[in-house]
Formats: C-alpha cells, structure tokens, sequence
C-alpha cells in the first residue's frame, strides 16, 4: 500500500486540492479508505487526518470499512421506484444473498442505495464500481449476479450492461445545430472579445442551472476583479433527481461546452478551467479526456490557442456523491479538496471563487449556448422565448411518458404540449425542476416554462393518476434529509424532522394540528436555512400542501392528539425480555373512549 | 461623520469592514448567538443570529454593514423563528439541563431562557453518542455538541493547533479529534488551551471543576445572556 499512495500523492503533486482524487483513486483500489492510508496521505499531501476523515464521511461514495470488491448501489430516484425498483433491489439482495446496507461476508459484494444517478430515462439504474448500469430487470440482474459470483473483472462484463441511450427526440436550436470545435472561439476572435460579450448580453442568455442569473453580467462582473488569476468552472453536478441534461450533453456536444468554457476565459481572463463531473458520470470521464486531448493537439486548448495568444486549459474532477455539490460555493470547496458546504455570501464565487480567486461557475447547458451564441449571433438567439427568458431550455422527460429523453423548447412553450410530445396521458401533476421545483398539477398544464413561470434546471417528472403523491413528496423528503450538508441548524436537524412529521403523518399517527406543525417547520426550513438546498427542501411538501391539502388532513386521525412514538412499539424490547406476548403486556395508544 | 445603519429603527454607526454583529455589539445591541465570538473567524451556522436586512434574511455574524441597511432584529417573527432554531439544538442531541455540570455557565441553556423557550417543541431525537473521558483533564461528552466549531477554530487559531474537527454530514455530524486513536487523550490538547474552554454547551469540559461554582452562583444565574454576552464581548470586539 505504501508505494500505491506514494505514487498517487507524486501523480497528484502533493496538492490538497486532489484529495477527491486521491480518496477516490483509495476507495476504488481498496474499495474502502484504510487508516493506514490516512496516515500516509495526511502526512504527504502535509494536511491534517481530520481534514481527511471529514472529507470521507462527507462523500457518499467514500467508506472508512470495507466495501465489497464489486460495490453495488441502486438508485433511489422516484423515477426508479416508478419503474419496479423496490422489488428489484429485494430481488437483488436475495439473489446475492446480501442485505441492503451491508457487505457479503465473503467481502465480495455490498449492495445499497445511492441518489438518483441521472439514469432516469432508463432505469432503474446502478453503479458497480462507479459505473452506470441501466435498464436493469430481473434477467439483467441474474446476469450480474452471475457475473459477480464468478468474480469476472468489470472490463470482462458484456457492454451492454453499461450502454447509455443519449434518448434524444426534439433537438431545437442548440441541440439541431453542432457548432464545430473552433468556429465559436475564431468568431470571438473576429469579432472582438468585448464585442463577444456584448452578444451573450444581448442574447439574453441566463444560467441553465435554474436561478437563471444573466450569464454577461457574471463574466463581466469577474472581468472586472482586480486580480491576476481567474477559473473558470463548468458545474456538471448535476444531482437534482430527474435531470439528466448534461449527461447527454457531454457525452455528445463535449466539444461545445469546453468551447463555451475557452470563450469564457478569453472573455474575463482565465488560464485555468474545470469540469466538475458529478462521480456518477464515471462512464464518460475516459471519453471526455480524449475530447480535451483532441482539442489540445488541434490548437483549441494549451498555450496561444489559436495563435491568438489566449492560454487556457482544462482539468476534469469527478465528484464522490453529494447533490450539494451542484451549489457553486460548496463545488468549488469540493475542488479544492474539502467537504462540500456552501460558503457564507459576500463574498461569491466572481470575487473570491476557487482558491480565493475570482471565479465563473456556470451550467453545463450555459456554456453549450454561449458557444452557440458566438457563433451565431446573439439575435438568432433573443429572436426565440420570450421577453424575459431568451432562447431555448432543454429539458430531461422522465416518469409516466412513452417517450422519455432529452427535448429542447423554445422558453415560453406550454406545459401541456411538452406532455403531448413525450407521450404522457392520464396525467396527474409534473414535478418541475426537481424535488427542489414545484409540483404542478393537472389543472395547471397551460403554464409555461420560464424563469417568470416554471423555472427549472431540467428535471421535468410526469406522473399519471395511478401514482400516490404522499409517496412523491416522502421519497423527495428522504432525499433532502439525506443530503443536507448538516452545516445549518435549519436544515440539519430541520430536514430530518421534517422526514420524521412527514413519515408520522404518512404512517397514519398523525392528528388534529400536525398538518399545521408540518406547515410551520416546512417555513422555518425555508427562510431560515443557509443555501438553496435548505431553502428548497420543504418545497415537496409545500407545493403538494398548497395543491392537495384533504390528502394530508384524511391521513389524520380522529383523535385530538397522537403521541410523536409509537407506545406499544415501544415495548417491544421489554417483551421480547420478559417472553411475553400476552394482551397484558400491550399498551393501548390512546385510552379507548368508554 | 461615520456611516450608519439603523437596527430595530435606531441608528447606530459602523467602519467599514465590520459585519452587523460587530457594529450591532459595539453599539450595546444584542443579537442572540451561538457559534459566533468575536476573537474568531465568523463561521454563520446556528443561524441564531438570523436577522432581516432590508427585508432580506441574512446571518449578523458573516454579513457586511453597509451604508443604508435597515436591520430587524428583534421582532416578533425573528424572535419566534430563533427559538424554534434553538429548540432544533436541543432535540438533536441529548441536552438534559438538571443533570448536567454546566448548567448555568451553559449558553444554549441561556439562550433558550433569553428567547422564552418553554419547551421542546419538537420530538427529540436521543441520539445514540458516545463519551470521551480518555484525556487526563478535559471530556467530551458528545451528546451536548451543537456542532458551532467554536473549538475547531479557538484549537487552530488560538492554541496553534489542530486538535477538533466536524466531520460527516447532515444528522450525522459528529465531533472528531486529531488522534489516531479517535481518542482526546492521545491529542496535544491541554486543559489550560482555549479550544477546552470555549464550548457554550456542556460538551467540552474540564475535569475536576464541575462544581466548584454553586448553582445560584453562575454565570446566569443571576443576569441574562444579552447582558453578559454585551458587556464581555463589547470589549473583545474593540480590541
């Protein structure tokens, strides 16, 4: 072990900043982070244990005890559970004979859930190892059970097991139109850098995250820093559940997004880029790599790109399983090898971004249409949306549709036409944006999408009439209390009691004024939390709240008032201690009325 | 003339570089607080000191004042909120005042008479965590950390050292220290570093010195936690 790490300390220069990868070139290699590697890398990299010991525990795909050699994870998106998934993992875990949770005792599998990996136009889906699985149904896991107990290498597996559709089915104006590597960097240069911004301004281009902020006043905002040293990050973090956008676009416009990445350091002058690849994208890191060599070797990368004296380069890091990482204050503490919790603002990212410096972090989608807008003019793009939201969004369709994939809409196209093209009928509500959006619905499908309607980053889930929308709304709470960084009160201990009140409620103890208490902590959630995914997390509850409020009340009991535990249960080591099964040694819940 | 921002309606003077909480303090405001003190850098977590700034939510501790804020403080809606944010602390760890050393001398016990808490609110979560007793002279009892780093920061900006760490993540926080071992004991902390005094709850403690101080004789016993957080910390921020 001791040269392994030696080696991966010298590949990585010793910087702090790569302990990401370094952890993760550890936990691939041992499938866990041992003590002694600790040891070895703290003193190497000359940083402190504890500093790594919290980076290990942070990331949901580091473990400090062993894993299996094959680490299985099945995604926990509601579109996976949608599709059979509860069953598939129990199917799984008894065909492996593993539990969820927990490693075989030959040590050879582990088998758990992981956040939605962005499969879901094609789930349910896994990782192995880091690597995407899809479309898995009972023979496909018989196959892998196979597989794994013959203790094949993953390079041996059949590739299908690993084939990822792009599912593209209406390209609009950015997805129709490739703009080939170069031709939007020479166009800058032409036109004039200024000029270039000028263009992207008057697009009226905003950020395809979802908060939307114009996209020039960000470039020229950094522009402006007096500093010698600027970065520019491409945030593909993409981990709101439902969206898988940027998967498809860097597995098929890469050359796109780092032009739109290059145009952005000639424009506030950056020599230094980084995409920031959610870890569940492992699959495509080989192929983006090439992307990145090919550009180098043709001059639109390095040193005087293009002859034209711009040197700009870009590094890839991968992520190790934190949605918050797709706020762009804790990615950057990501990429500078530290847990991933959103910085306090003043100042932001365009001041003092990575390493203090000034920093542009923009959507994967951002730097495709920049790129596109140079090219092609800022008008072709103003001429398309509306007045307030220019151009196009493209969006990831998953849930109850016939046709889910990638569509790319002019801003300002309705609900309800976006549902007849991808083949959605009986429709009860859309989630839009995610779990973090607003779920809209059957009577709201003349809505629009735009930043002054439904904004959304992406995600778009349908749902038909025979789901069960408290089954929504939980499985979205679950996945808040799960990745809230625990920085803020509000959102630590608020996300999990919210889990807890909702789960109460759901479970039929709830009575007369916990619908209220529920309302009271989803507000204080909301205003009180620190970053966008606290001020966000409640908005499952909140918005179904608001739409369905006789499906929380009918979950009430009768009763004035529900204890907050369950008093029997809570008996049950007592009885289990004592032998007894007899009607005296239960409790009633509440007293029964005489 | 010195630029100003009101709070609560009264105006009070600020320099430039100092956030609210500073100008706030060193004007005889009080914004209740947990793991913000004055020697160290503002860290903006418990969100005690929540307050509204030109009708925006914003923490006092990390934000700058600036020429034409209009702070509300102490109103209604905030003081409600910091309450329900202090019940959160205490149901989140296991914090049962009667029977423990710091009752008194504790911050978040003085806190929660400071905002009138009555009573918990919100199911307790008694977790399941453990004590550190290994160290000769200092303890950590994890069930009554609330995670404000203020040790984490007094250990490396005080002391010079690296003794604290938080790590893991959402509810599953936990305190970690510097030693292979896991274990205080085998950490260069000594018990006369700041890092082993600055706890605001019962979750650092010297040994030994529980009760050399009677209840009824303690830090709050007898005043409120705005009088004695104005009148040690106006001081420190002046220095």
């Amino acid at each position: 072990m001791k040269t392994f790490i030696q080696d991966l300390a010298e590949e990585n220069r010793y910087q702090p900043t790569h302990l990401l990868r370094i952890l993760r070139a550890v936990q691939s290699h041992y499938h866990y982070i041992p003590e002694a590697a600790i040891e070895q890398i703290a003193e190497l990299l000359n940083i402190s244990r504890t500093q790594i010991i919290s980076v290990v525990e942070f990331y949901s795909f580091f473990h400090l005890s062993p894993r299996g050699q094959y680490e299985l994870l099945i995604s926990d998106s509601i579109t996976d559970h949608m599709l059979g998934k509860l069953s598939l993992i129990d199917y799984l875990a008894d065909k492996l004979n593993v539990a969820i949770g927990e490693v075989r005792q030959d040590g050879v599998v582990s088998l758990d859930n992981t956040s939605c990996t962005g499969m879901c136009d094609q789930g349910p889906a896994g990782l192995v190892n880091g690597y995407a699985l899809t479309c898995l149904d009972r023979p496909r896991i018989d196959q892998i059970t196979d597989l794994i107990n013959q203790q094949k290498p993953l390079d041996q597996w059949p590739a299908e097991l690993f084939f990822v559709d792009d599912n593209i089915r209406r390209p609009d104006l950015l997805l129709a139109q490739a703009v080939q590597p170069g031709t939007a960097l020479r166009a800058m240069f032409k036109r004039g850098v200024q000029e270039t911004l000028a263009e992207i301004s008057f697009a009226g281009l905003r950020g395809r995250g979802g908060a939307g902020f114009k996209t020039a006043t960000k470039w020229k905002f950094c522009s402006e820093e007096h500093e010698n040293q600027r970065y520019v990050v491409c945030n593909a973090d993409e981990g709101e559940p439902g969206t898988f956008k940027d998967r498809v676009l860097l597995n098929s416009y890469a050359h796109e997004v780092f032009e739109g990445m290059t145009l952005c350091a000639g424009i506030i002058g950056a020599q230094q880029g980084f995409l920031y690849l959610r870890g569940e994208y492992l699959h495509l890191y080989e192929k983006l790599q090439s992307v990145l060599d090919e550009r180098r070797q043709t001059g639109l990368l390095g040193n005087n790109i293009l002859k034209e004296g711009l040197n700009f380069d870009i590094e890839i890091c991968l992520g190790a399983g934190a949605y918050i990482c797709g706020e762009e204050s804790a990615l950057i503490e990501s990429l500078e090898g530290k847990m991933g919790i959103p910085r306090n603002r003043p100042p932001y990212p365009v001041t003092q971004g990575y390493l203090g410096k000034p920093t542009v972090v923009n959507n994967v989608e951002t730097f495709m249409a920049a790129a596109s807008i140079a090219v092609n003019g800022g008008d072709w793009f103003a001429r398309v949306g509306t007045e307030k939201s220019k151009g196009t969004k493209i969006l990831s369709i998953c849930g109850d549709c016939s046709r889910p994939g990638i569509y790319e809409y002019p801003f300002g196209t309705s609900i309800q036409s976006v549902l007849n093209d991808c083949g959605a009928s009986d429709v009860l509500g859309v989630q839009i944006g995610g779990p973090s959006g607003t779920f809209i619905s059957n009577h709201e499908f003349d809505r629009k999408l735009a930043f002054e309607d439904l904004a959304t980053g992406g995600s778009f889930i349908v749902f038909n009439t025979s789901r069960n929308i408290l089954d929504i709304v939980n499985n979205f709470t679950h996945f808040f209390a799960h990745e809230s960084c625990g920085f803020c009160t509000p959102c630590r201990v608020g996300t999990s009691l919210l889990k807890k009140q909702l789960d109460k409620i759901i479970d039929g103890h709830g009575s007369a004024g916990d619908v209220v208490a529920l309302e009271e902590l989803c507000q204080l959630i909301k205003t009180q939390s620190h970053c966008g995914l606290g001020q966000t997390a409640a908005n499952p509850v909140l918005s179904t709240l608001q739409r369905y409020p006789e499906l929380y009340q009918s979950k009430l009991k009768e009763i004035s008032y529900e204890p907050g535990f369950d008093l029997d249960g809570a008996l049950e080591t007592a009885r289990r201690l004592a032998k007894r099964t007899d009607a005296g040694a239960h409790l009633a819940q509440v007293e029964e009325e005489s | 003339m010195s630029k100003t921002i009101t709070i609560d309606g009264n105006t009070i003077p600020f320099e430039d570089g100092q956030t609210i909480m500073e100008a706030a303090t060193a004007a005889g405001v009080y914004i209740p607080h947990l793991c913000h003190h004055p020697e160290f850098t503002p860290h903006g977590s418990c969100k005690l000191c929540t307050v509204k700034v030109n009708g925006r939510i914003c923490s006092a501790c990390t934000f700058p004042a600036m020429e034409g804020q209009d702070v509300l403080n102490n109103t209604k809606e905030l003081t409600d909120d910091r309450q329900l944010i202090t019940q959160m602390l205490f149901v989140e760890g296991n914090h049962f005042c009667p029977s423990c050393e710091k009752t008194g001398n504790c911050q978040l016990q003085a806190v929660a008479y400071h905002l009138n808490m009555l009573d918990n609110h919100f199911p307790l979560f008694y977790p399941s965590r453990k004590m550190d007793a290994s160290h000769a002279d200092v303890m950590i009892d994890h069930n009554r950390c609330i995670f404000c780093t203020l040790c984490v920061r007094a250990s490396q900006q005080k002391d010079g050292k690296d003794v604290f760490a938080i790590s893991g993540r959402g509810i599953n926080k936990q305190l970690i220290v510097n030693a292979q071992s896991g274990l205080l004991k085998d950490t260069d902390i000594d018990a006369t570093d700041q890092a082993a005094h600055i706890c605001p709850t019962g979750a650092i403690l010297i040994k030994r010195t529980g009760y050399q101080v009677p209840i009824g004789e303690r830090i709050y016993d007898h005043k409120q936690i705005d009088q004695v957080s104005l009148e040690t910390e106006h001081h420190q921020h002046d220095k």
